[in-house]
């Protein structure tokens, strides 16, 4: 019961930090925005510049690092709980690098340029393409340890695939857009880019619904969740294709962005009493505030032009999952 | 009727069979021990009953209705199996994995309520965790994470309980206090199956015994039966020790439980 209050005293505090840090969003950037006018004039008779770019570019940029970091934060929780391994993350059943594959084949073919819709689609055809290799490989049936070796194998593949594209890029352009790409960024984001991302989150989210109790079965082990009534075939499929829409999508829309679904499971983790179920909707929560102060920061750099915020997360993540590679083996011994 | 009924059950792992057409059957409110020498097959047995794996052939049936045609969560409440090793993924309380168990009575929005945690806090006291409800289960000792798995199992209050060497990792005073809450499970009602390595606890607590031997039942019934010379020499190539010409009785155990109700 007191964890219970702890739990709701947990969401409380991240749903206000979410809440402020949106609104802080909105109003930094290269023009700084007087908020309350820009509200009034788009409510007002006649557009002016302020409501362009809070409903054009701020709103969707800031709904977008909101949904997307929220997507990677929870798909790294339900993959961490699934694998039962703390150093998952959502990337390794495929969906990261398949959708980086998908995105810079697009690119790379020029298709990116034909319609507006063409990467993100690509993104997302790479993700669920690369997501269903590594479950065929091992994801129906195998353990834990085959289902990783699968995801390490398909994501190096995914990557050695871009790289050749990139050697084969046919001009320097070609490879500095696809490069740029990569990083990840919300720099060039605009209200299309939201539309191509709900669907796939949504859905995703969807099925990660009620799925929680499973999960904290799994912490039994899988024998013993099994006999305790989870059917773990269909929660394997099932969190797979979520992770591969939601994560696909979000990935497709804002480039490779690293370690979000890694390290907020972890940080909070501890702060549910290490339950995989009350850990899903705290760590979409941190996902999605982590990605947006990362995406505030990048703004706010005293830099020329504009560090792409798949670094900023990286540059953090690294050192963070090196700490904890160490602080594990610590523990073990 | 039989409460628990397996036919001709087999499995094999590539060509080498590991069970061959193995019968059993279970009575409400009887305890069986599983009793054989390592790799005689009782874990693989217990872990088909338990619906954990499939047998290649053979038929299983609950209150003579196939197992298979049951939905996972309804076959959950009434079969709990306790495996013999368990690595938990996470640092969870011990409160929070007793939990656990009630699981298969709950829908997925429910949540534990009153009736439930009257279960829990029941369970908790007779397995001796109340002092450790708040500890995180990695910093119990073996023994400690033992009786933790089996209250986990006792709050589902399955019809079934499969236990798996439940006493290996205990100290004697422990492992006495186990098998007397398995042999409660039973005068409740309930029907237990449990793997035993020790053949005196097996003799004393259980009211039949099955002795398998490569995958086949080697012997069936009360344990003076079936712990006999020829069948000990059989199966665990030993033999019984005699004193004055006679053997000890197999059920006389050495030991007993002092400073602990009943």
């Amino acid at each position: 019961m007191i964890a219970a209050v702890r739990q709701h005293r947990l969401m409380l505090s991240l749903g206000g930090a979410i809440v402020i840090t949106a609104l802080l969003s909105l109003t930094i950037g290269s023009q700084p925005l007087p908020l309350m006018q820009a509200l009034q004039e788009s409510f007002g008779e006649k557009a002016g510049v302020y409501s362009l770019i809070l409903t054009e570019l701020r709103i969707p940029r800031t709904l977008i690092a909101l949904l997307a970091g929220a997507s990677l934060g929870l798909c790294g929780a339900v993959m961490q709980s699934l694998l039962r391994n703390p150093l998952a993350s959502p990337g390794l059943v495929g969906s990261a690098s398949g959708a980086a594959l998908g995105a810079v084949i697009t690119l790379y073919f020029g298709f990116a340029g034909l319609f507006a819709y063409a990467l993100p689609l690509g993104g997302m055809a790479g993700a669920l393409l690369a997501t269903l290799t590594v479950y065929l490989l091992a994801g129906r049936d195998g353990g834990t340890l085959t289902l990783i070796l699968a995801g390490v194998a398909v994501n190096a593949f995914a990557l050695a695939l871009v790289s050749l594209l990139l050697n084969l890029a046919p001009s320097p352009y070609a490879v500095q857009e696809i490069a740029l790409w990569m990083l990840g960024s919300l720099a060039n984001v605009s209200r299309n880019e939201l539309w191509i991302l709900l669907p796939g989150t949504i859905l995703g989210w969807l099925l990660i619904w009620r799925q929680g109790r499973p999960l904290d079965l799994l912490t039994l082990g899988e024998e013993t969740a099994s006999s305790m009534g989870a059917d773990l075939p269909n929660l394997r499929r099932r969190l797979f294709l979520a992770v591969a829409l939601a994560v696909g999508s979000a990935i497709s829309v804002t480039g490779a962005i690293g370690f979000i679904g890694l390290v907020v499971p972890h940080l909070l983790r501890p702060l549910v009493g290490y339950q995989p179920s009350r850990l899903l909707i705290p760590s979409a929560m941190g996902g999605a505030l982590l990605l947006m102060l990362a995406d505030m920061g990048v703004r706010l750099l005293p830099v020329q032009g504009e560090i792409k915020v798949g670094v900023v997360t990286s540059l953090i993540g690294a050192p963070f999952f090196l700490w904890l590679i160490l602080h594990h083996r610590g523990r073990d011994v | 009727m039989s409460l628990l009924n397996g036919r001709a059950l087999s499995l094999s792992r590539g060509q080498r069979p590991i069970l061959k057409d193995v019968d059993m059957t279970l009575q409400p409110g009887e305890m069986l021990g599983l009793i054989g020498p390592n790799g005689a097959g009782k874990s693989t047995l217990l872990r088909i009953l338990a619906g954990v794996i499939e047998p290649d052939a053979g038929e299983l049936t609950l209150d003579g209705q196939g197992v298979e045609s049951l939905p996972h969560q309804a076959r959950a409440r009434r079969i709990a199996y306790l495996p013999q090793l368990s690595e938990i993924a996470w640092p969870m309380s011990v409160e929070r994995i007793i939990e656990l168990g009630r699981t298969p009575h709950l829908e997925p929005w429910q949540s534990v309520g009153d009736e439930d945690r009257e279960i829990i806090d029941r369970v908790t006291r007779q397995t001796d965790l109340l002092a450790f409800r708040d500890r995180a289960f990695n910093t119990l000792s073996g023994g400690e994470q033992a009786r933790v798995l089996l209250a986990r199992a006792l709050v589902t209050e399955p019809d079934i309980l499969l236990a798996d060497e439940p006493v290996s990792a205990l100290d004697p005073a422990h492992q006495l206090d186990v098998m007397n809450l398995l042999r409660q499970h039973c005068e409740n009602g309930h029907s237990v199956i449990v793997v035993l390595h020790d053949l005196s606890l097996a003799a004393h607590y259980c009211h039949r015994l099955q002795l398998l031997h490569q995958g086949s039942t080697l012997a069936e019934g009360s344990a003076e039966a079936v712990l006999n010379e020829k069948n000990l020499a059989d199966a665990y190539d030993i033999a019984l020790t005699k004193t004055n010409g006679k053997v000890l009785k197999p059920t006389s155990l050495p030991w007993r439980r002092l400073h602990k109700d009943d």
